[in-house]
């Protein structure tokens, strides 16, 4: 019966799904450009800035050493077989840059800051804050919601950029002090192989839409979700699965696109 | 948390972004690599450039000097021409030679330079003439297994 | 009745989903007025005030506040008249994040720009009118249900509003507080000139202070008028309701598929709407 159901029920989620994302995307918008709005507030977003950014910067600093570490493990093995290891600084460098530091720093991102705001928002509308926002004629989507979208497409690129960073770091400690690569070699062969714009700013680039869709749909799903206890528990469960995938799903477009 | 307090790390959050975006840029990308735009640009022909492609580096005695810019074909001489931009500082003698190399058994290729001896330097826009092509691998494998087989 | 109405409904419709909330109501609220609405317990009063605030729109009818028609009124009117109006919602609505004085100094701060001193001021006086001023440095987690209440009175107060929204004031609170609160509202009203809209279930509480009295049953007004004539009326409904008896024509159920008995002798299928 399970079975039976399963159809019918992915084809009505599919068309609630429709009307759905016209409402996520004119929410996104209004709240993008209430930037505008007098009640956008530059301390607001700071004080986002440092949530998001400040206190992730260690997890994600952690989280970038051991990939590039394991990096330089797999990738060394990988290549002594073929005697190429002269190409691992090339390897390392450009696994993070394109893939690995944009996908991983999103993906870390929303769960670790992406469940916060999808929670805290729907507790605040569970709890009629927002409500009580509106009668006192400030607009939440401009108070609450901008300075949050706006912090996350800022902060992302910013967590990207250093994981990056130390991820490389990491890759290089493991293939040079202790597997013994020559390190002038790991260094100038991924100098001459990785590009400035094509490798380091795409990366980036998609960072940046990662930071802004990951944010997007926390936002969303706080704003949108049932204002009960229940409602905030799936709404945060919903958030970051749906923006993991999200994240997967858009990497791959952007990877066709970019890099070809 | 104090306002004062949030502004102070946000600050310093953002200028190790910057920060981590030079370093990538200069260590890891090859914006470094910038200086080789006011390098001067030398010519040669080769028979074969095997995998050779733009951005290559050029190298002399193992230590990069300049990149290929540009690869063309010679519709006179049925040539491959490889363009490169040397490093100002660099002056090559006239009776200069270029190789292809292959780093490692599948590492990538380039263009190694061997200096010679004659006291005019080629000028920009010059041309090394004595040149010597990549080796073909499946050409060498091939040699390899059939004077093993008929050798014996 | 001679004076301006400042809020005035005409013939409102309105339903979630295919639960009918409010079914033609209308009304007239007098400028400078403390107008009560009562009704049972999900007869619709919180919509009613959402309406007048215009964070709902009704499906059918006019809502107009002082003098504007909110349907036909765009977002930066409506939030412009929002800056006149105050609400004490059912739940408080405190900011978690911000402590007592802060939240009472959200609404000032976000629509003036005041001296420190001078906004220190404006926020003391008013918690001091709700007996919070040495509550202004707890956080909204650290009151009571009653207090916290106190502080969203406070807080609805702070602008000044021409008109103010009390969603039951009284519930939580003791009956020392009750009577304060009760004078306060009384007197904020004068002294501002204000126009009060309360909604409450204590009904001798409410009629000390109100000029005027709606009474909600079914989503319409079944009573209205002074609380004297209210007290003296020979509407069933109203006598119902006023002397809090349990059975007549307000019914206290929602409104159910089948009966009681059926409901409980019936057998259904696990996941099946009751
Ligand atoms: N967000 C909502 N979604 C769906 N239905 C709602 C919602 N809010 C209220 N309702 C329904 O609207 C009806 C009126 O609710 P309302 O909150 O206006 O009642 P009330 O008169 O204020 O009750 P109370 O005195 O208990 O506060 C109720 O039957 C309730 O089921
Ligand atoms: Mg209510």
């Amino acid at each position: 019966m399970a079975f039976m159901e399963f159809i019918p029920n992915l084809g009505r989620r599919t068309l609630r799904t429709v009307p759905n994302l016209g409402t996520a995307s004119r929410f996104l918008l209004l709240s993008l450009f209430a930037v505008a709005n007098r009640h956008f507030s530059i301390q607001q977003l700071l004080k986002q800035v440092y949530g998001f950014g400040v206190r992730s910067l260690l997890l994600m600093m952690v989280a970038a050493f051991f990939t590039g570490m394991v990096l330089g493990f797999q990738g060394y093995y990988a290549l002594v077989r073929f005697g190429a290891t002269s190409a691992l600084g090339t390897l390392v460098a450009l696994s993070l840059l394109r893939e690995l530091g944009p996908v991983l720093t999103a993906l870390l991102f929303a769960g670790r800051a992406g469940s916060a705001l999808t929670a805290e928002i729907s507790s605040m509308k569970a709890t009629e804050q927002l409500s009580a926002m509106e009668m006192m004629a400030v607009n939440p989507l401009a108070w609450v919601v901008a300075p949050r979208l706006w912090a996350g497409i800022f902060v992302v690129p910013i967590l990207c950029v250093i994981f990056d960073l130390v991820g490389i770091f990491g890759g290089y400690l493991i293939s040079v002090p202790v597997l013994g690569v020559d390190g002038g070699t790991f260094w100038a062969q991924m100098q001459s192989n990785v590009a400035f714009s094509g490798d380091i700013l795409t990366g980036l680039f998609k960072a940046l839409c990662f930071g802004l869709v990951v944010t997007w749909i926390a936002a969303w799903q706080g704003y949108a979700a049932q204002p009960t206890a229940e409602g905030v528990g799936n709404a945060t469960t919903i958030s970051v699965v749906t923006a993991s995938l999200a994240v997967l799903g858009l990497d791959f477009i952007l990877t066709a696109f970019l890099f070809t | 948390m104090e306002k004062r307090a949030i502004d102070w790390w946000v600050g310093i959050f953002v200028l190790l972004g910057i920060a981590a975006l030079v370093v990538l840029a200069l260590r890891v990308g090859n914006l470094s690599g910038f200086a080789y735009n006011e390098g001067y640009v030398l010519h040669a022909d080769f028979s074969n450039v095997g995998s050779l492609k733009p951005r290559s580096p050029v190298k002399l005695g193992g230590v990069t000097i300049g990149e290929v810019t540009h690869i063309g074909m010679d519709p006179k001489t049925f040539m491959a021409k490889v363009t490169m931009r040397i490093e100002p500082k660099v002056k090559l003698p006239t009776d200069t030679g270029a190789s292809i190399y292959t780093e490692g058994l599948l590492g990538e290729q380039y263009v190694s330079i061997q200096p010679g001896g004659m006291p005019q330097d080629l000028q920009p826009g010059g041309t090394i003439t004595m040149t010597q092509s990549a080796v073909n691998i499946d050409q060498l494998i091939g040699q390899m297994v059939f004077s093993k087989a008929s050798g014996k | 009745m001679a004076a301006d109405a400042l809020v005035e409904l005409e013939n409102v419709h309105f339903a979630r989903g295919p639960h009918t909330v409010l079914d033609g109501v209308g009304l007239r609220i007098t400028q400078g007025a403390i107008v009560s609405i009562m009704g049972a317990s999900g007869g619709g009063k919180t919509t009613l005030l959402n309406l007048m605030a215009g964070t709902l729109a009704p499906q059918a009818g006019r809502i107009r506040v002082a003098g504007q028609d909110l349907q036909t009124l765009n977002f930066g009117d409506l939030y412009r008249l929002r800056r006149r109006m105050g609400m004490l919602f059912q739940h408080s609505a405190l900011f978690t994040d911000f402590s007592v004085f802060e939240n009472v100094a959200f609404p000032l701060r976000r629509h003036f720009r005041l001296d420190e001193s001078v906004l220190r001021k404006l926020v003391l006086m008013k918690l001091e009118a709700v007996g919070l001023r040495g509550a202004a440095g707890l956080m909204p987690a650290e009151l009571s249900g009653g207090m916290g209440r106190r502080v969203a009175l406070a807080r609805a107060m702070v602008m000044d509003p021409m008109l103010i929204f009390y969603d039951e004031p009284f519930t939580g609170l003791d009956p020392i507080s009750v009577g304060i609160i009760a004078t306060l509202i009384r007197r904020l009203n004068d002294a501002l000139g204000a126009t009060s809209i309360l909604v409450s279930h204590d009904v001798q509480e409410t009629f000390s202070i109100a000029d005027y009295g709606y009474i909600l049953a079914g989503g319409k007004i079944i009573a209205e008028g002074t609380p004297d004539t209210l007290r003296a009326s020979d509407s069933e409904l109203a006598r119902q309701f006023l002397g809090g008896k349990p059975d007549g024509p307000v019914p206290f159920h929602y409104p159910a598929k089948d009966d009681y008995a059926t409901a409980l002798t019936g057998v259904w299928a696990a996941g099946e709407a009751i």
